[in-house]
């Protein structure tokens, strides 16, 4: 409930006494808006900031939208402006005088207003502004801090009171030499619950008082009317109109009418002509059939009335008749606007619930039938059925497709608005039915199933979750921890805590488990040991039975890792009890790299410190070091052939950097030129191709001459480095960090903890998602499409092109989960004894995936009428779908390996 | 709870309370009850008897700390002008943790469930003492050092993060050393799956595992707009980790008069 004093020199009212005019309270309805920058903008645009916005405008600071202020500033006005820096970011050019204050410090409630005061008593003296906004924001931090009952809200409102009168007088006594009389504006952007907090949509928190003092206004003596709602985005229009200034373009508001109610109908006629033809323009930008439109038909006849109405009025025609005729019009205006303000607003807050609710249904059931065939997917042979074989489901089938069709039908012959299932072809809706209930069907059919083996398989039920460990405690709660963290607000903006906070327990579970493995396993679980080494023999006798595939003779690639097998057995140990500590200190150290998020996104970071330019010298050595680092770290896994290209090409991404002037060679330390690098980026996909097709080449031949498997995991880690360096290459200068820890940390895990440990495939492709996840945002990412960096859709590219472009941002963007998906997928085709590891992985990553993604949708379902809508959870969910898209593309890489498997003789 | 009491064991009570003489009377008063049921006349009855008063003298030492650190919210305001848990945070934190220091060492060389058979010497006795020191620092500076390695900043808040690592050392490493002794290895005896055998190891566990928990959840509202004071660091932490100390002095007893077939009498 921040209190904005908007002071306006009314350049068209004449009055004699000075008015109160109460127009009671407004209301900004279930309005998708962004707190406090909406509300602002609200005020001053008219208009309801949307999704597409966002997009468009990268989330830039600034207010772009055609607004009132800026309107002011073309108009030669002189804006002065006191209060909370929001302001100042949205306006940034705009006032001729300024004093931010940062509301960055709640607890305090007094120096943020005396901010604002202590300006107050020069510049009521002074001539020369035209508009003068104060914002206090003491309220709002009180009630924030102590809600609405506080003891501090009294004293507080008497010095608002205090001021208000101040202000009033002191206009009051300028107005006595200047002609124009002077509008006082004091109204909240929000209001307050019961807990003192706002954001959500209760009718304390959405409605707030508007009041506009004036000596233009009458006096209603006596009979006070109760104070009238009106909508926040109406305030744009009428300030619009009484300073002058077009209405910004935008603008749902219709005029406040009791606003302009004493002037002379010729004038209030004008006013309201002037706004319905704002509101009809911009009917007819947004809705294709706008002549069908109520609101547009009445603006129309009401044109015409005011046609007739201005030719009588020349004439000179003085009589009842001109008066009669005249409110006719005025009437008709109004209408017309009400109308048209609606249909407006309706245009953009409202929800095609429909096709909503058909999507959400299509995600929830494809979420549930992964959830049931769990058990059956994860056994031994890692096959699910879908059992459709009996008459009754299809009866159920042909059932539930009639009554969708028909819901269809009713839904899309009485909607009142566009929906997009009613607008696509009746062939694609009927198939969506035919899939929900096709859906539907598998679901129950699998549902009876289990039900009827629930006996038999209780006991084993009951045997399994005894054993389960501490890691899969932990993998359990943080997915459903995180699941639930998404309904909030603040967690999706800090959503990186949350992951971080996640690989950290991971860590440090993998490190008691290590500790446990080495100094406990042979004395005190001994029996324990024995009893599990039995089970695993037995499994992995039954694994033989089943499989035919099994090559337990090593692998060429990990000679290199057999060497590893020389060194003492004391410090392979030591190693491994070490690693999960060292994988810690490097998370801690990624963390520093790229601080994300909102709360504390304003903290420097080292990555803001490598790319300024002072510390060129610094980040060139870094990269370079990196980029060594990148192929040490590599070369183990490579064929000759890709050695070489992965050495070149790395030297080409140094080169690149050195074009395009991130870093400095040693030898042209002076000299500018700075080019797009086309060249040098150029030089480097031609490797990144060659090693792509060297790694698909591989993959073609195991599957095709059936040759060693071996043959498959070389190709597949081929693919893998080539990924590696496209990376490099498309990675921020200062993020280079983040790719070699992120190998490192792969390697890392791999020889010291998957290995040793044998954790199953679940459990591997879960960490797997951890650390992509964490490593999407240790790369600088966040849940706010402001840090989405564009610019590596245009390496290699003299002009923008679309599909490179969109790809080469895509991956770009979602580094971190791609690599570590790739990595996957090699790291379980090279462990030769796992056969059915792959499909048990892909199996894993889709439900792991697609279980945050599900609820989500859900969530914003229910949350559509949210005050962060559109600045946090859209944004969200555009990053959640892209995320979906780029798994299910790996699931099906995934599947696709697995099936060369499983051609093989 | 009422309890009847043969007169030997109120005298016996009694003379202790004058021993200590000055000592709080909410002690006295408990080492009353401990001492009652630490009897050696206990020592005749064999088997569940023994385990029972075993439980309730667990449990009447647990509800005595919850009680104390209940009081050290209060109790200090009364000579220190404007303390309060979250405003002079750092205050009570060193308040809370000598407080439970010092009631872990006295009452659990009190009610010591075995006491060492084989007389030490002094010498012996300090090496221990100075040994269960450096432990507790060491434990200090490892608790501080995962807490850096979670994310609370390296430089800035440093005495904060430290006291946040000496609290939680106190609801964890303290009560460990206090009853176990400086011996690594039965550390990590009472601490594996199945390693705790007695109704000591058991408690120990549970409120060991629960306060680190605790601490663990009281990071979760760190990231909340709410902007209350208690979002701090580390005042969420630390509070979490003080109530999840508490509900495992709470759930402890609870669970192992439950489970107390499976449990021996002894402890190793």
């Amino acid at each position: 409930m921040e209190a904005a004093f908007l002071l306006l020199s009314h350049p068209r009212g004449e009055g004699r006494t000075p008015q109160l005019l109460p127009l009671g309270s407004w209301d900004w309805g279930p309005r998708p808006t962004d707190q406090r920058r909406a509300s602002e903008q609200a005020l001053m645009t008219g208009s309801i900031p949307g999704f597409i916005d966002v997009v468009m405008n990268f989330n830039s600071p600034v207010l772009l939208e055609d607004n009132l202020i800026g309107q002011a500033k073309a108009a030669g006005k002189r804006v002065i402006f006191y209060g909370d820096d929001t302001w100042i970011k949205l306006f940034p050019k705009h006032f001729v005088e300024y004093d931010g204050t940062t509301s960055f410090f709640v607890p305090d409630f007094k120096e943020v207003d005396d901010n604002v005061t202590r300006h107050l008593d020069t510049v009521l003296k002074r001539e020369d502004w035209d508009i003068l906004i104060l914002h206090y924001l003491g309220l709002d931090h009180i009630g924030h801090l102590t809600g609405p009952h506080s003891s501090l809200i009294g004293p507080k409102l008497k010095e608002m009171d205090y001021i208000l009168k101040k202000i009033h007088i002191s206009l009051l006594s300028k107005e006595k030499e200047a002609s124009l009389p002077h509008l006082l504006v004091l109204c909240g952007d929000h209001g307050m619950s019961e807990a003192g907090g706002h954001g959500a949509s209760s009718v304390e928190e959405v409605s707030t008082p508007l009041l506009l003092i004036s000596s233009a206004f009458h006096r209603k003596m006596g009979n006070l009317q109760p104070p009238k709602h009106v909508q926040q985005t109406d305030l744009a229009a009428t300030l619009a109109v009484g300073l002058g200034l077009p209405i910004p373009k935008n603008s749902v508001g219709s005029i406040l009418y009791p606003v302009v109610e004493k002037r002379t109908m010729r004038e209030q006629l004008r006013f309201l002509h002037l706004n319905s033809v704002q509101l009809s323009r911009l009917l007819q930008e947004n809705v294709p059939m706008y002549e069908k439109d109520p609101g547009f038909q009445q603006f129309k006849v009401s044109e015409k009335l005011h046609g007739n109405w201005i030719k009588l009025y020349l004439e000179g025609n003085n009589s009842e008749v001109l008066l009669n005729l005249g409110k006719k019009v005025l009437k008709q205006y109004l209408d017309a606007l009400k109308t048209l303000s609606m249909s407006l607003s309706k245009q953009v807050a409202q929800y095609d619930m429909y096709s909503m609710m058909v999507g959400a249904i299509i995600v929830l059931e494809i979420t549930i039938l992964l959830l049931l065939s769990t058990p059956k997917a994860l056994c031994q042979n890692a096959a699910f059925e879908i059992p459709l074989s009996s008459s009754s489901f299809s009866l159920l089938f042909y059932l539930m497709v009639l009554i969708l069709s028909a819901v269809h039908v009713i839904i899309c012959t009485s909607a009142e608005r566009t929906c997009f299932l009613c607008s696509i072809s009746w062939l694609m809706a009927v198939g969506v039915m035919m899939l929900i209930s096709a859906l539907l069907c598998v679901i129950v059919a699998l549902l009876t199933k289990t039900f009827e083996n629930v006996r038999p398989s209780a006991q084993n039920l009951a045997a399994s979750s005894s054993g389960w460990s501490e890691l899969d405690l932990l993998i359990l709660f943080g997915t459903l921890g995180h699941v639930l963290s998404l309904g909030a607000s603040s967690f999706i903006e800090e959503e990186h805590q949350t992951w971080y906070f996640l690989i950290n327990t991971l860590c440090l579970a993998l490190g008691h488990e290590v500790f446990r493995n080495h100094f406990l396993g042979k004395d005190l679980d001994h029996n324990l040991a024995v009893e599990q080494n039995i089970k695993k023999n037995a499994k992995n006798v039954l694994q033989y039975k089943n499989d035919y595939v099994d090559v337990p003779e090593t692998s060429k690639i990990y000679k290199a890792s057999s060497s590893m097998e020389l060194l003492p057995k004391v410090y392979e140990k030591w190693l491994q009890l070490a690693s999960p500590w060292f994988i810690l200190i490097c998370c801690r150290l990624l963390r520093t790299l790229n601080q994300t998020g909102v709360q504390w996104a304003h903290r420097l970071d080292f990555g803001h410190w490598l790319t300024s330019s002072d510390h060129k010298i610094e980040l060139s050595v870094l990269t370079c070091l990196s980029l060594i680092m990148i192929f040490v770290l590599v070369q183990r896994r490579c064929s000759s052939v890709s050695k070489v290209a992965m050495a070149l090409g790395l030297l080409g991404v140094f080169c690149y950097r050195a074009a395009i002037g991130n870093v400095l060679l040693p030898w042209q330390r002076d000299r500018k030129s700075i080019s797009k690098g086309i060249i040098e980026a150029r030089f480097v996909y031609v490797f990144v191709l060659g090693i792509l097709f060297t790694g698909i080449k591989d993959l073609l031949k195991s599957q095709i001459i059936f040759a060693d498997v071996s043959i498959k995991s070389l190709g597949l880690w081929d693919i893998y480095n080539g990924l590696v360096l496209l990376a490099a290459l498309l990675l921020r200068p200062h993020n280079l960090p983040v790719l070699v820890f992120s190998l490192l940390i792969q390697a890392v895990m791999t020889k010291f903890i998957w290995k040793p440990l044998k954790h199953d495939a679940a459990q591997v492709t879960i960490m797997h998602y951890w650390f992509g996840q964490a490593f999407f945002y240790f790369q600088g990412n966040s849940n706010n499409i402001a840090t989405l960096d564009i610019s590596a859709g245009f390496v290699g590219l003299e002009s923008f092109i679309e599909v490179p472009a969109l790809f080469l941002t895509v991956f770009a963007t979602y580094i971190g989960p791609i690599l570590w998906a790739i990595h996957l997928l090699s790291f379980l085709s090279s462990e030769n004894n796992r056969s059915s590891a792959i499909s048990h992985a892909s199996f894993c990553y889709a439900l792991i995936c697609s279980i945050p993604v599900s609820a989500y949708i859900i969530l914003v379902t229910s949350l559509r009428y949210h005050l962060f809508i559109w600045s946090v959870f859209s944004p969200k969910l555009l990053y959640e779908g892209v995320h979906l898209f780029i798994t299910a593309t790996i699931c099906v890489f995934f599947i696709v390996m697995d099936q060369t498997n499983l051609i093989k003789p | 709870m009422k309890i009847l009491r043969p007169k030997d064991v109120k005298t016996k009570g009694m003379r202790q309370i004058n021993v200590r003489g000055g000592s709080q009377r909410v002690l006295a008063l408990c080492l009353l009850f401990v001492h009652f049921e630490s009897l050696p006349y206990g020592e005749r009855l064999q088997g569940s008897t023994m385990k029972d008063a075993d439980i309730k003298r667990l449990f009447y030492v647990h509800i005595f700390c919850i009680v104390s650190i209940i009081l050290t919210t209060f109790i200090p305001s009364f000579f220190l002008e404007d303390f309060s848990v979250l405003e002079t945070h750092l205050t009570w934190l060193c308040i809370c943790s000598m407080c439970v220091a010092i009631i872990n060492v006295v009452l659990y060389l009190q009610v010591k469930p075995n006491p060492s058979s084989k007389r030490s010497s002094i010498f012996h006795k300090i090496s221990r003492l100075l040994k269960s020191c450096v432990y507790f620092f060491i434990s200090c500076l490892l608790f501080h050092a995962i807490i850096v390695l979670y994310g609370a900043p390296l430089i800035e808040l440093m005495l904060e993060t430290f006291l946040f690592a000496v609290i939680l050392s106190t609801f964890t490493t303290l009560p460990c050393l206090c009853l176990l002794g400086p011996n690594i290895k039965a550390w990590l005896r009472v601490f594996t799956r199945n390693g705790a055998t007695s109704i000591w190891d058991n408690s120990l566990q549970i409120t060991t595992m629960s306060s680190v928990i605790g601490a663990w959840l009281g990071a979760f509202p760190i990231p909340l707009d709410w902007e209350r004071p208690w979002q701090v660091w580390p005042i969420s932490c630390t509070l979490g980790a003080t109530f999840g100390y508490m509900a495992g002095l709470l759930i402890s007893p609870v669970w192992i008069y439950r489970n107390r077939k499976q449990l021996t009498y002894k402890s190793r």
